[in-house]
């Protein structure tokens, strides 16, 4: 898992699945046409406002609500690249790290950064670092697996990944 | 000699073949069955073909429920259906729901007979944890984590903490389960049991219906809770009697269980309860409510769209009629649900109150249709959220209540209590 950088949005506590990705765009799976909605009854500009890179910094309880794996798919395909809050629902963290996109714990980076402070993540080290004001909060490195299941993109594609990995080893055995 | 546990910590030791399991520890357990419905199922289904492993642990532990857009509000929804539709045909999944069969999951699978006490059960659809109240180990998850569970039978859990809720007292009138959930999320915040389990118990608890207590545990969701459990009694044995296709196992928790937390309550003193908008912990009693008028009432949902309530909502509605400045939307939530209403004559007092009786659908609680709320308007609903643009537009509200208080908000045109109308008893 590389590191990874952007300006921070900030929002509240309890943003709910349903702020994340509206119910009513649920008739679809599609992550570009989720992504189009992503936070849309919070703020509809931030779509619009959001660059590659870009992170969400929140606070108490982000994501609960409904256990729609969507709203994980929305937030990475609208071009987030981690989301940091001081504490996350049940479901939605395991919805995160499944669908690849990156999440943190820490309160002290949720109560410390400011809307459009440059960020920089680096889960390997576990930090968070606030080039903005120059301050780095520290959290706990993401365990090995961890940032190899990010890195091929979820829980599925790294399945899939280890699996062929596998069978390729398996494959040059026997033919050697 | 074994350390006493909680029920959770015992369903969970028990199915993971362990002899007993401490909070935190990590179990993979197999699970009994699992569900997903038209908006979770679809994305399950991707997920599921992405891996190419073709063939799934059992199709009769497979359950699809097409309860949210249905009947299909657009193209693209009914599109999801016949993905839906034609994964289970190919896998030969006989607990698929469409159409005239389909009902609300988390009134339908109960009333099916497809869960019973012990089960671990997994659903991509939050409100699994309804089923809690029959003792079951049931929880939500996401697409990728059911998608999994098709292919391997089995999940994994993080032993969650327990915190014991005890009711006592005698319940005021007109006073339900809903209440009593309200007044505890109101009570511990919406992430109060965040990643633990709840458990329900107390003399009220035992007095309560069936349907009651599956209104408890459908919103321990709401305080962020892992599930929702209540021991299950002689109800939960005769509920389950005539329906159930397997056999019940039952746990209860031992005297000397560890808890996070046990909170008692007196029910004499807890009132009729609202949840102000935008979250369900915003609670307030039905006598510290100023005047609000209301636009729309709903009586339906997961939570609350059950024969009970549809009683409670006539005893209300009879001879009376909605206020002509409300819509009042009543949603039996299954077929057999519609069915008895009728029978019973329900549906004839809803419908000479004014009322619109709305087949078995999610539709207006997640705002999906069939009852969206346009800039500024307002609606009383026995649903279970009230976030920020739930029932529709960012700008209009949800207030969360229980039958009583909804049905007599619907004739008011504000909201209140059946009190209000000169009912003193239910």
């Amino acid at each position: 898992m590389m590191r990874v950088r952007g300006r921070a949005f900030k929002f509240g506590d309890n943003v709910d699945t349903d702020v994340i990705i509206p119910a009513r765009y649920l008739n679809t799976t599609d992550p570009r046409e989720l992504a189009k909605h992503c936070m849309e009854d919070a703020d509809p500009e931030f779509v619009k406002k959001v660059r590659p890179g870009d992170i969400i910094v929140a606070g108490r309880n982000f994501g609960c609500g409904s256990s729609r794996e969507h709203a994980p798919v929305a937030i990475k395909a609208a071009g987030i690249s981690c989301v940091i809050a001081e504490s996350f629902a049940r479901i939605f963290y395991r919805n995160a790290f499944n669908t690849g996109l990156l999440i943190l714990e820490s309160p002290e980076a949720s109560r410390d950064i400011e809307e459009g402070d440059e960020i920089e993540v680096d889960p390997e080290a576990g930090e968070i670092r606030n080039l903005t004001k120059g301050r780095i909060y520290r959290v706990k490195p993401l365990p090995p697996f961890m940032r190899e299941l990010l890195k091929d993109g979820g829980l599925i594609p790294h399945l899939i990944c280890k699996y062929r990995n596998a069978r390729l080893e398996d494959e040059q055995l026997t033919e050697g | 000699m074994k350390r006493p546990m909680t029920m959770a910590e015992k369903i969970l030791a028990d199915r993971a073949g362990l002899a007993g399991v401490e909070p935190g520890e990590l179990v993979e357990v197999p699970v009994d069955l699992t569900l997903a419905n038209d908006i979770t199922a679809p994305l399950a289904i991707k997920i599921f073909e992405e891996t190419r492993i073709n063939r799934v642990f059992d199709p009769e532990r497979i359950v699809l429920v097409m309860d949210h857009f249905t009947p299909n509000k657009d193209i693209k929804s009914a599109e999801q259906v016949r993905m839906c539709r034609e994964f289970a045909r190919r896998f030969g999944i006989r607990h698929y729901y469409e159409g005239g069969a389909c009902g609300i999951e988390h009134a339908l699978l109960p009333e099916q007979g497809l869960v019973v006490p012990g089960d671990v059960v997994i659903g991509a659809d939050s409100h699994t944890c309804t089923y809690g109240a029959l003792g079951a180990f049931a929880t939500g998850v996401g697409s990728t984590d059911l998608a999994a569970t098709w292919i391997t039978g089995r999940t994994w859990f993080k032993v969650p903490e327990t915190i014991r809720f005890v009711y006592r007292g005698r319940l005021k009138p007109w006073v339900t389960g809903k209440d009593l959930i309200l007044y505890t999320i109101g009570d511990i915040g919406v992430d109060g049991a965040l990643y633990m389990a709840m458990e329900f118990a107390g003399e009220v608890i035992r007095r309560l219906s069936m349907a009651e207590r599956f209104t408890m545990a459908n919103m321990a969701i709401e305080a962020g809770g892992k599930v929702g459990l209540i021991e299950p009694d002689r109800k939960t044995l005769n509920y389950v009697r005539s329906r159930a296709r397997r056999s019940p196992r039952i746990y209860r928790s031992d005297r000397k269980a560890r808890y996070r937390e046990v909170r008692e309550y007196d029910c004499s003193k807890i009132e009729l309860q609202v949840a102000f908008p935008h979250l369900p912990s915003n609670v307030k009693p039905i006598t510290d409510i100023p005047e609000i008028p209301i636009d729309q009432v709903v009586i339906g949902s997961c939570t609350n769209g059950r024969l009970e309530d549809l009683a409670l909502a006539a005893k209300i509605l009879k001879g009376r009629k909605v206020n002509p400045n409300v819509r009042a939307i009543i949603i039996p939530a299954t077929p057999r649900i519609y069915q008895e209403a009728l029978r019973r004559g329900y549906l004839r007092v809803f419908l000479e109150a004014g009322a619109i009786v709305s087949p078995p659908t999610c539709g207006p609680c997640l705002g999906g249709h069939m009852g969206i709320l346009a800039r500024g308007e307002r609606a009383v609903a026995t649903t279970n959220r009230n976030f920020v643009g739930r029932m529709g537009h960012p700008e209009s509200e949800v207030y969360l209540a229980g039958p009583a208080v909804a049905a007599a908000s619907a004739v008011l045109g504000r909201i209140g209590s059946p009190e209000e109308l000169g009912l003193k008893e239910a």
